[in-house]
């Protein structure tokens, strides 16, 4: 894939690239808002944010964007069924205490959403806990065990089955390999579940 | 609350302005008011900033708090020992530029700073209202502020700005005149006063009623209630505050001594604080204008107007895109309500941008220096005004 927006990451770049103009997108943890102020200028997108860090949030405000101050769990009860196009989570999943609610609720308020999340069956991951016997600790999961924010460990293969467990379907999904902050990357097409860092996923209602 | 604390005289500035007089609603066609009652003339002290643009576009309306004015910025004159009271917030290249948008505040009605109150002429009887004033609310404010609009020739206003009351004006603004308000910034406010709020307004209210001077209001050829309104002023103060910033800036320390006085002195710094608060508030503010200012307050409830009964139903007028911010250490119009009014916002699908700023100084927070609050008025007012350029 050939990156759209030098300034925007690549994962970033792949749920853009998914977005269609002219929608109504809200950002789950959308931090300083780079994703939601590429889709506004680039896509005519309507965006809303919601973030937790007041400073990330002034930020956001700062630079035109319509973003909420809060607990995203919380926040997104308030919104009426399929009030948005889009509803992403990117590189969050993998903080929410109970993901499952989060994401029908994601479901309820948008038409499709959008999940991204570090994988954990990268094979340096695997390699790591083998052959020293501790907590792995990789580029794209930086933390040591008693720091880190990251409180779920999600393999590509557990997010399909979890697609199929709570009830929602998988319409596209990306794996890539590529570092947090990196603006290029691959994107993994064969054994995808050993060699990638990150998956991106959409999904959608589960039709009856 | 407490305008008029400190400012620095150096430093950019809209410079010398003037205090202009609007009158209206000349009998027989006085204003009716949300009580029923009706009051004619009516005038409006009111002060402009910056140039109208051609396509009248670009006015923020600013709406002051219980004891301000409508010298929001600037100086009267070479000799003028202080500035407006957010002479920090607007001014050329400020959070709200003067030099990009047309800025208009007017004292409200009621009050005692050159606007229609209780202390003017009553046209009937040739004497100070006093207590024959009729009892106005946010509403009456509002709508007194519409028509300095039509008389300015302003059928849009890019963004009503207001904290405290001035965000209650703020908020009435968007519901009374929806069509009217591209964007608003609600600042420390609420959509109703809580019972500690009105609590805390009664006590004053009581404080200036006891004062034997107060004579039912009709003090204005005597002596004034001034201690009443000075302790009135004074339990204002405790609520602009916080336990916080009181820490910070008194603790316990004693006031020019060494040792308890073992009288009813002003020991505490707190209390001569306090003191000088109050002492130096009488000197320009009116108590009936004070009584009829707190009540429109604790009246104001967006729940209850407009027969909604709800906030999501009363925010369903609205159509302007909103900020709204609040300040973490402000008791007196705390967080929770500012979620309130934020929730019922989106349940409408409104454009709401919302940020709790971390801030020490309890409700005087919006008042006070603050870069964040700086920019995140600068960013939002520029977005509104580019998106309506376009």
């Amino acid at each position: 894939m050939k990156p759209r927006d030098d300034e925007l990451r690549f994962d970033l770049q792949i749920i853009a690239s998914w977005i269609e103009p002219g929608s109504k997108v809200l950002g789950l943890g959308c931090g300083e808002g780079d994703l939601l102020h590429f889709l506004k200028k680039n896509k005519q997108v309507t965006c809303t944010g919601i973030e937790l860090n007041e400073d990330k949030v002034a930020k956001c405000i700062e630079k035109g964007l319509t973003v909420l101050q809060g607990d995203i769990n919380e926040e997104v009860l308030d919104y009426p069924d399929d009030a948005f196009d889009y509803v992403i989570l990117s590189q969050t999943l993998q903080q929410i205490y109970e993901p499952g609610e989060l994401l029908r609720s994601m479901l309820r308020i948008g038409k499709r959403g959008v999940v991204s999340f570090p994988s954990f069956s990268h094979w340096r991951v695997r390699l790591q806990l083998l052959t020293t016997g501790r907590a792995p600790i990789t580029k794209q999961l930086p933390y040591d065990w008693h720091d880190t924010p990251n409180i779920r460990v999600i393999a590509l293969k557990d997010f399909r089955r979890f697609s199929r467990e709570t009830g929602f379907s998988i319409l596209r999904e990306v794996a890539i390999n590529t570092d947090y902050h990196e603006k290029s990357g691959n994107i993994i097409k064969l054994f995808a579940n050993l060699r990638a860092t990150y998956g991106v996923f959409l999904i959608g209602k589960r039709k009856q | 609350m407490s305008e008029y604390i400190e400012h620095n005289r150096n430093g950019v500035s809209v410079g010398i302005v003037d205090k202009k007089l609007f009158t209206f609603a000349q009998p027989p066609k006085e204003m009716i008011l949300e009580n029923g009652s009706t009051l004619g003339p009516v005038s409006l002290a009111y002060e402009t900033y910056g140039e109208l643009n051609p396509d009248r576009s670009n006015t923020v309306l600013i709406m002051h708090a219980l004891s301000g004015d409508s010298h929001v910025a600037g100086y009267y004159g070479n000799d003028d020992a202080k500035p407006g009271w957010w002479e920090i917030m607007v001014g050329p290249g400020k959070g709200i530029d003067t030099n990009k948008y047309f800025v208009v505040c007017s004292n409200i009605l009621a009050s005692c700073m050159g606007s229609t109150g209780p202390g003017s002429i009553n046209p009937k009887s040739g004497k100070p209202f006093g207590l024959d004033f009729p009892v106005v609310t946010i509403g009456d404010m509002v709508t007194a502020q519409k028509a300095l609009l039509d008389h300015l020739g302003i059928k849009r206003v890019l963004s009503v700005v207001g904290g405290s009351i001035g965000g209650l004006q703020v908020l009435e603004w968007c519901l009374r005149y929806p069509d009217m308000v591209v964007s608003a910034i609600p600042l420390a406010t609420t959509p109703k006063h809580s019972a500690l709020t009105i609590a805390f307004n009664e006590v004053a209210r009581q404080a200036i009623m006891v004062d034997p001077n107060w004579n039912k209001g009709d003090y204005y050829n005597g002596a004034k209630p001034d201690l009443g309104l000075a302790v009135a002023r004074m339990i204002g103060h405790i609520t602009y505050l916080s336990d916080e910033s009181m820490r910070h800036k008194f603790g316990r320390r004693l006031q020019d001594r060494s040792d308890f006085s073992f009288n009813f002195d002003a020991d505490f710094q707190v209390e001569s604080y306090l003191r000088y608060q109050g002492s130096k508030f009488v000197e320009r503010f009116d108590a009936n204008s004070f009584l009829y200012i707190t009540k429109a307050s604790d009246y104001f409830d967006l729940t209850r107007q407009y027969d909604s009964g709800s906030l999501v139903k009363a925010f369903s007028r609205a159509r302007a895109k909103f900020l709204v911010v609040s300040f973490t250490s402000d008791w007196l119009y705390p967080t929770y309500q500012s979620k309130a009014m934020v929730k019922a916002m989106k349940k409408n699908g409104l454009d709401v941008s919302f940020c709790e700023i971390e801030a020490d100084w309890g409700h005087d927070a919006f008042l006070l220096p603050n870069e964040r609050l700086t920019a995140l008025i600068k960013g939002f007012l520029e977005c509104v005004y580019n998106e309506t350029e376009r």
